[in-house]
This record gives C-alpha cells, sequence and structure tokens, in this order.
C-alpha cells in the first residue's frame, strides 16, 4: 500500500516545527511503528536526518510510544497503543497526519519525542505506601476483596503514556492522577497515607501546568487502557473529604 | 586468574541466614558519606536503588529511558515464582531450589540458586505492602497458578501483566527516595563506559541524550542492573532499547562475560511476517495447556498452505503430524521451551513451516473448543447438541481462559484463533548467560557488582518460567544491600572520589573518540541494516541448534561485518545533540563484539545442555547430551580482540545428584 505521511518535524523544544511530507510503501501487516522505519530507513538512505520518537516494547506496555495520528492518540482503534496498531486498518493511498502529543506540560524535545517527566513528578509527590524494604509483615495477613483488587488492579493497568492528557483539551492528567490514586486508596496497604496521597498529588499535577477537569471524557476513550473515568470521580470525592475533614 | 565464588561455607539450608548474620555492615553514620552508583532501573535496578537510599546512602541511578517505569521487566506476563506454600501442596523453599537448579540442568551453582529460594518468600510480602494488586480468592487471600517444569502452585501473579505491577511497585519505591532526596534520578542517560581508579570500579561515563554531553559520575562502587542481552538477535520479545553495552564495555575494562552462549528461544511467538519487522511477541506458555502443535505431514501441503491454495482446515486429520505427542508421549505438548522449540526448528528444516517465510508451525485449538464445548453442553443439560452448539459453547470457555491472549493475536496477525489454528515460531526471550560475579553479587573488578539478567548466577543453562522476575527483585531487594556490606565496611574511610582525576578524563576522551569514529565513517549503510544481519547470523549459527563448523564460520562472518560496518556505516548529526541514530550504532557496535564471543562460547562447550543444543552431541532420538565429566563448569571470558580467554569456575553439587532430563 502507497501512503501519504504528513509528519511534524522540530528540530528542538525552541524551535518552530511544520508538518513535512512523504510518501512511504507500506505492507498491511506492519505496525504503525514498523511503517515509521520504513520511513527513516528512507531516509537515512537519503542521507537525511530520520524522524525522532519514542518507542521501546511495541507490545502495547511500556508507555513509550505516543502518536497523534489524524488527530487522534494513539490513532483511531479502541483500546490500542501506536505500536499495536496495524496498517491493515488504512487504504492504500491513505493520508496520515502524524503529529505529537500537545499539552503544556508535555513540551516537544525533538519531532515526535516529548518530555512527560511530569507524571514521574506527580508520582513522586506521593504516588507510593511508604514501606521500606524487609518491614511487610506476611503477605496473607490482611485479605483483601477480591473485587476490590480487581478494581485496584484496573487502575494500576495505567502506562503512563500521557494520551489523556494529549486528548484533553483542557490539557488535563486527571485521569492519570486519579487512576494512582484509586490502585493504592482501594487497597489496605495504601489507606494510612490515601489523603495526604491525594492531596499532594493534586497539588503537584497543578504545580506542572496540566489543565483542569471539565468532565469532557476523551481520556476514557482515547486511552489504550481504557482506564474508567470513574477514578476521576473517585479521587474528586476524595479530595473534598481530605480538605473538608479537621484530622489531619 | 583464579576464580573465587566466595561462598560461605556450611550447611546450603542455613548458609545464607548465617552469612548475612555475621557480615560486615556499614554504620549509618558512615552510609550517608558513601555513594553508590545503580545502572539500569529495571526490576533489579530500582528495587537495589530504592532500598539503597531507604538504608541511607547516597544514590544516583541511571536510565536511558525517559522514565524508569518503562523498564523493559514491565512486559513480563505469567508471574512471579515464591515458596509460600500457601496452597498446601508441598512446596518448600528446597522444591523450588532443586526445580531451579534442575530446569537449569545443572549449570548454576547450588548456593546461589537456594539463597534465591529462601528470599523468594520476603519479595511477596514486600510487593503486598507496596500495593501490587495481586490476584485474590473469594476469601481476600492470595491466588496461585502453575507453570511449566514444576508439580506445584507457587506463581503470584497480577492478570497477564505481572511484570508491570512489579515493576511499579518498585519504580514507586525508588520514586519515594527520589523525593526524599535519597536518590539522584538520571533519566536519559546512557552509560557508556566504566572508570577504574587503582583496579576498583569508581564511576562511569554518561551521555545525556538530550544535549549528548558527556558526563562524569563518581561513586564508591557501581552496580549493573542492565538487563539481557537477547537483542544481539535483533528479532527477539526484548524491547527494541535493551542492550549489552553497559555490560559490554564493563567487560572492556576487564570484567568477565560468564556462558554468553547460554540463551532461552521461547517456543511460543507470533512468528515474523516480514523483512521489514522489529520485534517480535509472545504468547504466554499456558497455551499449550490446551492448544495441540502439529505440521502438515507432506511438503505439498504445507506449500499450498504457505501460498493461500489452502488452509489448515483443508488438512485431514491423518494428514496432520502433532509432532509433539509423537515424539513425547510422556509430556505431549507440555514439554520444557528448549525441547518444544527446538522440534518446531526440525518441523520448518524438514519444509513444513506453514506461512510464506516456512518459519510456522500450528497451534491448534479446535480440540479443546470441542472438549469444552461437549462438557459445556452436558452441564448444561443439552441432548444431543449438534456441531454449532458445542462449538459456541467451547469458544466460550476458551475465551474465558485466555481472551486476552487472543484478542492480542488477532491485532497482531487479523486471524481469528478461534476458527484458525494460531501460527507460532520460537523467539530469543531471556538471556541466562552475563556479567560473571561470586555470592556477593561482585564481579572480578572490585566495587562492581551486577543483578537481575545482567549478571549470570541463578539460571544455568535454562531458566523456568516466573523465575526472572524473582531473581531481579531478590537480587535489588533482598541480596545486594547486605552484600555491598562486605565491599563498603572497607571504604568508608575513602573520601568521596574525585571525578577530575585522571582516570575520568581518559575514559571520557576515549567515549568521546569512540563516538566521533562511528560518526565519521559517513557510509551507505543504516545502523538497523547492520544490526539486521548480525542478527541473522547469531540466529542462523548461535541459536536454536549450533555445530562447531556453523559457529566457526558465524564467528568470521561477524568479524568481516564488523570491519563492514566500520567502513560504511551511516551515522547522521553530531555528537552534541539528541541522535538516537547515534545511541542505536554504539549499541550495534557492542552487540558485534558480544556476538562473537557468544559463537566462541559455544564452540568451547562441547555438549549439549539447557538451551544450548550441539547438534554433534545428542543421543539417537536427537535428544541434548550433557557431559558431566568435562562441562561441570561455569565458562567466564576475558575479552580479547581476537583470542578471548577463558577462566573455569568448576561447579560443586554437593546436595543434589546430576540426572538426564527425559520427557519421553
Amino acid at each position: 500500500m502507497r501512503l501519504t505521511l504528513k509528519v511534524w518535524r522540530q528540530k528542538n523544544g525552541n524551535a518552530k516545527g511544520s508538518l513535512e511530507t512523504h510518501q512511504v510503501e507500506a505492507d498491511e501487516h506492519m505496525s504503525f511503528l514498523e511503517m515509521m522505519d520504513v520511513l527513516n530507513q528512507q531516509l537515512v538512505e537519503d542521507k537525511k536526518e530520520p524522524v525522532a520518537f519514542e518507542h521501546d516494547c511495541r507490545e502495547g506496555i511500556c508507555g513509550s510510544c505516543n502518536m497523534v495520528i489524524n488527530g487522534r492518540p494513539h490513532g483511531p482503534m479502541q483500546g490500542t497503543t501506536t505500536c499495536q496498531l496495524h496498517m491493515r486498518h488504512f487504504k492504500d493511498g491513505d493520508t496520515i497526519v502524524v503529529e505529537p502529543w500537545r499539552a503544556k506540560a508535555f513540551p516537544v524535545i525533538k519531532d515526535l519525542v516529548v518530555d512527560r517527566s511530569a507524571f514521574d513528578r506527580i508520582i513522586q509527590s506521593g504516588g507510593y505506601v511508604s514501606v521500606n524494604t524487609g518491614q511487610a509483615p506476611d503477605g496473607n495477613s490482611i485479605p483483601v476483596e477480591k473485587d476490590l483488587s480487581l478494581m485496584a488492579m484496573d487502575a494500576a493497568t495505567c502506562i503512563g503514556c500521557g494520551a489523556c492528557v494529549a486528548a484533553c483539551p483542557n490539557g488535563s492528567a486527571m485521569l492519570f492522577t486519579s487512576a494512582k490514586v484509586s490502585h493504592l486508596g482501594l487497597l489496605p496497604q495504601g489507606q494510612v497515607e490515601h489523603k495526604k496521597r491525594t492531596q499532594s498529588m493534586v497539588a503537584q499535577m497543578d504545580k506542572e501546568g496540566f489543565g483542569m477537569c471539565s468532565n469532557v471524557g476523551a481520556c476514557e476513550v482515547e486511552c489504550p487502557k481504557e482506564i474508567s473515568i470513574e477514578n476521576i470521580a473517585r479521587m474528586n470525592r476524595s479530595y473534598i473529604g481530605s480538605v473538608l475533614s479537621t484530622d489531619k | 586468574m583464579k576464580l573465587d565464588s566466595k561462598i560461605p561455607k556450611g550447611d546450603l539450608a542455613t548458609k545464607w541466614s548465617e552469612y548475612r548474620g555475621t557480615m560486615n555492615l556499614v554504620a549509618p553514620n558512615n552510609k550517608r558519606r558513601i555513594e553508590i552508583i545503580v545502572v539500569g532501573t529495571g526490576l533489579a535496578g530500582a528495587s537495589a536503588a530504592a532500598t539503597f537510599g531507604e538504608l541511607g546512602y547516597n544514590v544516583k541511578a541511571f536510565t536511558f529511558h525517559d522514565s524508569p517505569r518503562r523498564a523493559h521487566s514491565i512486559a513480563a506476563q505469567g508471574g512471579i515464582n515464591a515458596a509460600k506454600n500457601y496452597q498446601n501442596d508441598g512446596d518448600s523453599v528446597y522444591r523450588l531450589f532443586y526445580d531451579t537448579i534442575k530446569g537449569g540442568d545443572y549449570r548454576s551453582r547450588e548456593a546461589n540458586v537456594h539463597r534465591l529460594a529462601e528470599v523468594s518468600t520476603e519479595i511477596i510480602d514486600q510487593c503486598v505492602a507496596q500495593g501490587v494488586p495481586f490476584a485474590r480468592e473469594y476469601g481476600g487471600l492470595l491466588a496461585n497458578r502453575s507453570f511449566g517444569g514444576v508439580q506445584v502452585s507457587r506463581t503470584f501473579y497480577a492478570k497477564g501483566q505481572t511484570g508491570q505491577q512489579l515493576l511499579l511497585g518498585a519504580y514507586q519505591a525508588l520514586s519515594r527516595q527520589i523525593s526524599l532526596g535519597n536518590v539522584k534520578m538520571y533519566n536519559r542517560h546512557e552509560m557508556l563506559d566504566l572508570v577504574k581508579v587503582d583496579g576498583k570500579a569508581r564511576g562511569i561515563i554518561a551521555r545525556n541524550l538530550l544535549t549528548g554531553e558527556l558526563e562524569r559520575h563518581a561513586a564508591h562502587c557501581v552496580v549493573l542492573a542492565s538487563g539481557g542481552y537477547g537483542n544481539v538477535f535483533y528479532l527477539s520479545t526484548n524491547a527494541m532499547g535493551s542492550n549489552v553495552s553497559a555490560a559490554w564495555r564493563s567487560v572492556k575494562r576487564g570484567a568477565l562475560m560468564a556462558n554468553p552462549c547460554f540463551t532461552q528461544i521461547h517456543p511460543t511467538c507470533i512468528p515474523v511476517s516480514g523483512d521489514y519487522q522489529s520485534k517480535l511477541t509472545l504468547m504466554s506458555e499456558s497455551l499449550r495447556n490446551d492448544g495441540r502443535v502439529w505440521v502438515p505431514k507432506s511438503q505439498e501441503d504445507a506449500q499450498a498452505i504457505a501460498n493461500r491454495t489452502k488452509t489448515a482446515l483443508d488438512i485431514a486429520e491423518e494428514d496432520r503430524d502433532y509432532y509433539l505427542e509423537r515424539r513425547y508421549p510422556a509430556f505431549g505438548n507440555l514439554v520444557p521451551r528448549d525441547v518444544a522449540s527446538r522440534a518446531a526448528k526440525t518441523a520448518c528444516d524438514e519444509g513444513k513451516g506453514v506461512n510464506k517465510t516456512g518459519l510456522a508451525v500450528f497451534l491448534d485449538f479446535a480440540a479443546a473448543i470441542e472438549r469444552y464445548g461437549k462438557a459445556e453442553a452436558t452441564s448444561q443439560r443439552i441432548d444431543n447438541p449438534d456441531k454449532a452448539t458445542i462449538t459456541r459453547l467451547g469458544e466460550a470457555v476458551v475465551e474465558q481462559k485466555y481472551g486476552n491472549l487472543f484478542e492480542m493475536y488477532e491485532k497482531i496477525t487479523g486471524e481469528n484463533p478461534y476458527k484458525m489454528p494460531m501460527k507460532i515460531f520460537p523467539a530469543v526471550h531471556y538471556t541466562m548467560g552475563g556479567v560473571w560475579v561470586d555470592y556477593n553479587l561482585e564481579t572480578n573488578i572490585p566495587g562492581l557488582f551486577a543483578l537481575g539478567e545482567a549478571n549470570f548466577s541463578d539460571h544455568g543453562a535454562n531458566r523456568l518460567g516466573a523465575s526472572a522476575l524473582m531473581q531481579g527483585l531478590a537480587d535489588g531487594y533482598f541480596v545486594i544491600p547486605y552484600t555491598i556490606g562486605q565491599f563498603l565496611s572497607n571504604e568508608i574511610r575513602t573520601p568521596n572520589i574525585n571525578p577530575d582525576l585522571p582516570e575520568f578524563k581518559q575514559a571520557e576522551d576515549e567515549t568521546k573518540v569512540r563516538l566521533q569514529r562511528l560518526l565519521d565513517i559517513q557510509g551507505n549503510q543504516s545502523v538497523e541494516s547492520f544490526h539486521k544481519r548480525l542478527g541473522k547470523i547469531m540466529w542462523e549459527y548461535c541459536g536454536m541448534s549450533r555445530n562447531a563448523e556453523g559457529l566457526k564460520k558465524g564467528r568470521q562472518m561477524i568479524r568481516d561485518l564488523k570491519k563492514e560496518f566500520y567502513s560504511d556505516v551511516f551515522v547522521p548529526g553530531t555528537q552534541e545533540e539528541y541522535n538516537p541514530e547515534l545511541e542505536k550504532a554504539a549499541r550495534v557496535a557492542d552487540f558485534m563484539e558480544h556476538g562473537e564471543l557468544m559463537m566462541v562460547d559455544a564452540l568451547d562447550r562441547n555438549e549439549s545442555c539447557g538451551g544450548h543444543f550441539r547438534e554433534e552431541y545428542q543421543t539417537p532420538e536427537g535428544e541434548a547430551m550433557r557431559n558431566d565429566n568435562d562441562y561441570t563448569y561455569v565458562s567466564a571470558w576475558e575479552w580479547d580482540d581476537d583470542n578471548p580467554i577463558l577462566h573455569k569456575e568448576e561447579l560443586q553439587f554437593e546436595n543434589v545428584e546430576l540426572k538426564t532430563r527425559s520427557y519421553k
């Protein structure tokens, strides 16, 4: 299949970027990133600089890949990362526009690569249980209701790719932050620090320049791991509760 | 060089606890003055860095990723073993130890493996306390499942994403130490050299991948947790960035590489579909519980399927060869990984591969669907169900068990595995070999340690399922935090190492020259194309089966490829910028030397064991033939451009009897 690609090129964070047009010959069995490999091979053969993009595991779990494809983070397929998207979902002769995540808190580094370190700092602000190695009681000493554990697991499957932020018109990181608050808050092990964690993670999220949530719901639609927007409701509840609570 | 494994004396069962209780310690006031560098932040590195931080050391942690959460540990699916015996099914520390030694085909160290089995239980406790959402029973207690090669249920899991959840647990513990200021995290930094001062590892040269700047980082010691080298084969289940460079750079500075030819080829991966392919995807081993592996009996049928003039469904039952069931009636489709992989290769070598590359076999669920469908019809009291009903009911059962894997398969191949058998083929998955370490996980360079997949110590010639996660976390949380004291307790009077020492300057200069050399070639071929060719040579001559002639040829081909690489590779851009092509070029250059050493190692080992199958050493039925008299040793290689030097560590088996593995 023959495709026309319009790819975002930007030398660095300060440079002005623009779309560059290329023709690529692809195979329907290729993944989207393998099609990008073909483009890069072409560019290198022409002694030009290849398009910078992030990728690693190529099996939908590391969260590295991040392309806005025809206006949608990770492209047209539901519950699918860019690396798991295959070319059979496109037609011969298609024009495909490829852009980086666009959000104030994710500045472009080069071409399709953006800086997502704000997510690390949100986790550092409280997205953990404070337990040192060796302090743990026996694994079975605290039973956890199966359904609760499954709900925590669903929230914990977040891969930290940032599609939720890229999808949101406000550039909000509420889905990402609330997924971690939910995962830990639903489990007894995370209860002790729950209020403090919610407050400090929300504060860090604001500090990083992410926008507010206005219940658009695009984050849930574009999330490749289909993390539910219910997590945001849960975090809001916990946040309001913790702010109004008198006991610190 | 005399290799001292430093295994403590005493009874196997109490060795570790006695040693731990008498080891040298570093007092809290001294820990504050000591610096540790950790390279790599996957399971082993993140758990070690977090624990060092908790203990009060000053830690600098490095990853080439944009975040520690991206390390390839995240992709592990199945689970993590621990000898908890929660199922009351007769498991014990000894049984886990024994299974691991036997699974490794008697080529690992008894003492290390026993320690691994001992600390396995603490890992589960620690991870639960961190909030890892392990699967649970309705009573709220932890669930287990069983895995290949063992007879107990000792595998803990979090859906099909156990590696992800464990890594996030370690990442969060690490994040906490970063926020407390105990760990300084260097994302997007790649170690490009090891710096030794007076024979001890005292720092690294790291490249800031965003700016291209070379940085000198000094510390009292260096801990490598940089993963395995499966990507030497280009196509593997490893992530694209996984590489051997941190380990290989240490080897170039004198560390020994142990058993490099021990690689694990996993039998059930989605086959290669074309030359453009960049990576292979695993289909969990659990599928072999219900899937039957087969190829057509005739080459003509195989050809017809490859040309799409026939499909699997057109091949009559009597024209199919269920070769695992035929060759291994006792274990059938559930033989261990190394055996299943070799059998698939044999079938394809006979021209019976079932896709256009000729490198695929069927994994068929039709029989399971029918069996489950009939059982379900009976339990639903449906008399004389028709075929459609049986299929519908059977597919529903299979979906419950393997739904997510079937979905992933369909996403990648575009074929519906409920209707058409899956096509699978073996792929490189894990490397048992790695940097040589003693019982303290210290290499032969004082002050340089290696953890997790980067070292060689626990899996022998073949790793059992759900043991990689166990080893990574055992090393990071529960072994190195103690054993590093044996080295650091003698360093409490050593002031902070000065990165302006001439050794640092020299290493930095050499790195700069090395990178510039790659840029200056300005040839005509891409880095990727060299990597692909290297991978093909490795796969052909040092893959699932090897022979002396092929290994010699393969070694020469790599040497020729290396020459061509240094005269015709094209790397765009400069050193002083974000340059992913340059990063790749440096890694591929290291892979070529490491690949050559794998050939040398495989040629030296004149026996077949675990993942290492030498065609000359097999029984008349085609089974692996170990040679315990001559090869019960660890091969630890000192690198030399022309003649790598072998150092042997003899393995002592005092507690288990060496036996032949048989699955007939």
